[in-house]
């Protein structure tokens, strides 16, 4: 065990010292975002000499983590509210913030022509139980709940609840049918620019306000010339093209 | 420093751990007894099944249960022929859930008491002219009452201390679904820590008083024997 | 050699016995070191046995011959695979029937203590009492408690009273539910000497002052002698011998664990006592006896054992010795070891027989052969009461 220890070290450090420009990034992953960069990345590794290893999970657990010296580099954010927090208490390099996504809102069911432009079963009340991501917690439930308020349906629905901790949760309940409908992020729901399964309603912008999700270089990544050249690009063609076809809409 | 959610989730939680106990007592005892009689060769597949929960991460448990449970599984299909629904985002669920989480914190010291009984005192009581039901319930139960002492303080704390079947199929519902170890996750979710710390601290001397409960009776049970 | 090695039948009335026959097979899953020397993978119990349904009768073999397992089977602890038991006439398994041990109106003690460790003594008597099929009388419980010896130590749970003390609250507890039958599984084997000597005068008393048929295994010749009226000897699952203690000991043909303890065990009556030298006489059915008299009964019946090394044997009367106890014998047989330098030779004494233990030469410097007549001496201080 040691042995095998000490020559994966040595392996390690021969190829770190062969790569003189290559950086490793650690990238923390708002979970809406998964899909979308995992492709990313992949790209960014052909195209450049850069490592990046991606952690997935709630954007209020990475930002306790963060305050507490967790080693990521790069935080994509579901929102907004935590990057800007993070940079009023001086945890990332000046002025790197930027909103890489805006996240679409769509109402899902796996039923097909179960949800229409109409929304009529929501509507009707024709469901047992209406998945959300907790507004409390993510930016997908304060959208969500917009939407309901604006709609004026938000006191007839609010008993038929069921909420996710986050956006990925509130997808599993409804992607295993326990939910008949649920509001998740587009990007979920589609592949390559259109939705596979089930029904669907993208939510007419209007009604929310803009899930803006922003990107922050952390000043653990001072010297990281990788995770400054994984931030540029996000701007890119390439990876612009990516983030649209999940469903997101770019600035 | 305790909001009213926060006291509705504790009050949940203890009517959660305090259901799920009691029937985890009914349904583990039998268990128990099967287990730490049985020649069967069903005793190893069967033991494996129960302690399942004990190597699983409880996400998996949740995972799986909120598919058997949903109307295409098949918990799910079965309790809607019974015309009760589904059971994911209910508190009875979360019974269901917790029961299957908890069943080996249950089911293994009362097997462990009952094998430590061994076979003399039910015969001792068969030449006393008592039937099986009466064997076991003036002669089993008495005897594997450490085991009972055990089994439902570790079923109770470990239903108490319950988080991701919960997260998995409960849906964050107040007065439902949304136990203490939801609200503290929510608390350090919305940056919320000073709720979270107050929450957090109860569970950990509560906790601690369970488990020092257990080592107490533990302790005076095995000088009592 | 004629009678003596017909095992006569036991004289009971039709219906009014214990008839057991089992055939059980076991693979030998118990301890390493059991010795079974035939076969050590796997056990046979293979046996048929009529019991009186009166007095102590000893299940009595070697570790390893069955013993227990025949009492487990007539308890219905064990089932055998083939079996047919009998009790006054109640069948308790047959092709048929099984009645299980809850259901058999029988009383158990164990080797080892069974106390219920979660009741006092008082709360394991309780328990009998209440599950008796025969209404309990506040008598039959102080007599019970006052038999045994235990009134001021029911209180106390199990784990608070010595070996003996739990002993003897397990057989009260067996009494107290009013058995028909009373099987014990070595009460006395986990008891050290001096806890033995303290509960074999509770055993003495309990057949005299309770109707109960009682089977007791054993291994201890001992403890036969002293307690038994019939015995039934088992060797590797087979039943070897049964009759009267007395008729089975004084055989020397059987595989009985004897060693320095031969003996044989006659049973007489009280029928003179002398005062001044604390004698009394018993008149066996091998002849009278003079042995120390602890206070006996006129006409009282009274067991003796006389041990074969005890027994030494004269052509002529000899007046002019210390011994008390003079019986004309005649060889009935010697035993037939060339190898060793002792043998034990059986004796008709009246209609009854006794065992010597003598050295081979003595055998051969008396001529001693079978129909000779001679005189067996018995010291008085040497007859075990």
């Amino acid at each position: 065990m040691k042995l095998l220890k000490g020559v994966m070290m040595l392996t390690l450090g021969f190829s770190i010292s062969s790569t003189v420009l290559a950086d490793v990034v650690h990238v923390a992953v708002a979970s809406n975002f998964t899909a979308a960069m995992k492709d990313i990345a992949a790209q960014f590794e052909k195209d450049s000499e850069h490592t990046v290893i991606l952690s997935f999970g709630s954007s209020g657990k990475f930002f306790a983590q963060i305050q507490n010296g967790a080693p990521f580099e790069v935080f994509l954010s579901a929102d907004q509210a935590k990057p800007i927090a993070l940079e009023k208490a001086g945890f990332i390099v000046p002025n790197s913030r930027f909103t890489y996504a805006t996240g679409t809102l769509a109402l899902w069911s796996t039923k097909a022509d179960f949800v229409d432009k109409n929304y009529t079963n929501l509507k009707k009340g024709n469901f047992n139980k209406l998945a959300l991501a907790n507004p409390k917690l993510a930016p997908y439930g304060v959208a969500a709940e917009e939407v309901l308020t604006a709609l004026n349906l938000k006191n007839s629905t609010q008993p038929k609840w069921v909420m996710g901790e986050n956006i990925s949760q509130t997808y599993q309940f409804v992607a295993t049918d326990n939910a008949d409908l649920g509001f998740v992020a587009l990007s979920q729901i589609m592949d390559n620019g259109i939705v596979t399964k089930g029904s669907s309603w993208i939510i007419p912008s209007e009604l929310y306000s803009p899930i803006r999700q922003d990107a922050v270089l952390l000043k653990t990544a001072q010297n990281n010339d990788g995770a400054k050249a994984l931030l540029k690009y996000l701007h890119s063609d390439t990876a612009q093209h990516i983030i649209y076809d999940y469903g997101y809409k770019t600035e | 420093m305790l909001t009213e959610a926060d006291l509705a989730a504790i009050w949940l939680t203890l009517k959660l751990a305090t259901t799920v106990t009691a029937l985890l007592l009914v349904i583990g005892t039998p268990i128990a007894w099967w287990l730490a009689r049985t020649r069967s060769w069903l005793k190893a597949p069967v033991g494996a099944i129960v302690a399942l929960p004990l190597v699983l991460p409880p996400t998996v448990l949740g995972f799986y249960l909120l598919i058997a449970m949903g109307p295409n599984g098949f918990i799910g299909e079965f309790t809607q022929q019974l015309g009760l629904g589904t059971l994911p985002f209910t508190f009875s669920g979360l019974v269901v859930g917790s029961v299957f989480y908890s069943l080996p914190f249950v089911v293994q010291p009362l097997q462990n008491a009952m094998q430590a009984i061994g076979e003399r005192p039910m015969e001792v009581a068969a030449t006393l002219r008592a039937g099986p039901w009466d064997r076991f319930f003036t002669v089993v139960l008495p005897l594997a009452r450490p085991g009972f002492i055990t089994a439902t303080i570790l079923g109770f704390a470990h239903t108490m201390g319950e988080f991701g079947v919960v997260l998995m199929i409960g849906g964050n519902i107040p007065d439902q679904t949304r136990v203490v170890s939801v609200q503290i996750y929510d608390h350090v979710e919305a940056l919320e820590y000073a709720q979270a710390h107050t929450l957090a601290g109860i569970m950990v001397i509560f906790s601690f008083a369970v488990l020092l409960a257990l080592y107490g009776s533990q302790r005076k049970t095995s000088l009592w024997s | 050699m004629d009678k003596i090695n017909e095992v006569p039948l036991l004289k009971q009335k039709q219906g009014e016995d214990i008839h057991a026959r089992f055939l059980l097979q076991r693979s030998n899953s118990g301890p390493a070191n059991s010795f079974n020397p035939t076969n050590s993978s796997m056990f046979t119990l293979d046996v048929e046995v009529n019991i009186a349904s009166k007095g102590i009768t000893a299940i009595f073999g070697q570790s390893g011959s069955g013993k227990t397992t025949l009492l487990r089977c007539i308890a219905g602890l064990e089932q055998a695979e083939s079996g047919h038991l009998t009790v006054n006439g109640d069948v308790w398994q047959s092709e048929k029937v099984f009645l299980p041990t809850h259901k058999r109106p029988l009383g158990y003690v164990f080797q080892e203590s069974s106390l219920f460790a979660h009741l006092t003594g008082q709360g394991n008597l309780a328990y009998a009492i209440k599950r008796s099929d025969v209404a309990s009388s506040k008598a039959l419980y102080d007599q019970v408690i006052t038999l045994m010896g235990i009134e001021s130590i029911l209180q106390r749970y199990p784990n608070q009273l010595s070996g003996g003390e739990r002993q003897r609250i397990a057989i009260a507890r067996a009494l107290l539910i009013q058995p028909r039958l009373l099987l014990m599984d070595e009460p006395l084997a986990s008891l050290d000497f001096a806890r033995k000597q303290e509960i074999l005068p509770y055993l003495e008393k309990l057949q005299s002052s309770f109707d109960i048929p009682i089977l007791y295994v054993s291994h201890s010749m001992d403890e036969v002698a002293r307690l038994a009226d019939q015995v039934v000897l088992l060797q590797h699952g087979k039943v070897m011998a049964q009759g009267s203690t007395s008729e089975v000991f004084s055989r020397i043909d059987l595989p009985l664990p004897m060693g320095n303890d031969a003996s044989v065990v006659w049973q007489g009556k009280v029928v003179e006592r002398d005062k001044q030298w604390h004698l009394a006489r018993v008149a066996c059915a091998g002849g009278d006896l003079w042995v120390h008299d602890v206070n006996d009964e006129m006409g009282e019946y009274v067991r003796v054992r006389i041990l074969a090394r005890d027994v030494s044997l004269t052509l002529t009367y000899h007046e002019d010795s210390s011994i008390l106890n003079r019986l004309l014998v005649k060889v009935a047989e010697i035993e037939s070891d060339d190898n060793n330098a002792e043998a034990l030779v059986q004796l008709r004494a009246g209609n009854d027989y006794l065992l010597a233990h003598l050295t081979r030469r003595s055998i051969d410097h008396l001529q001693l052969k079978q129909g000779s007549r001679l005189w067996a001496q018995i010291k008085s201080v040497a007859i075990v009461r």
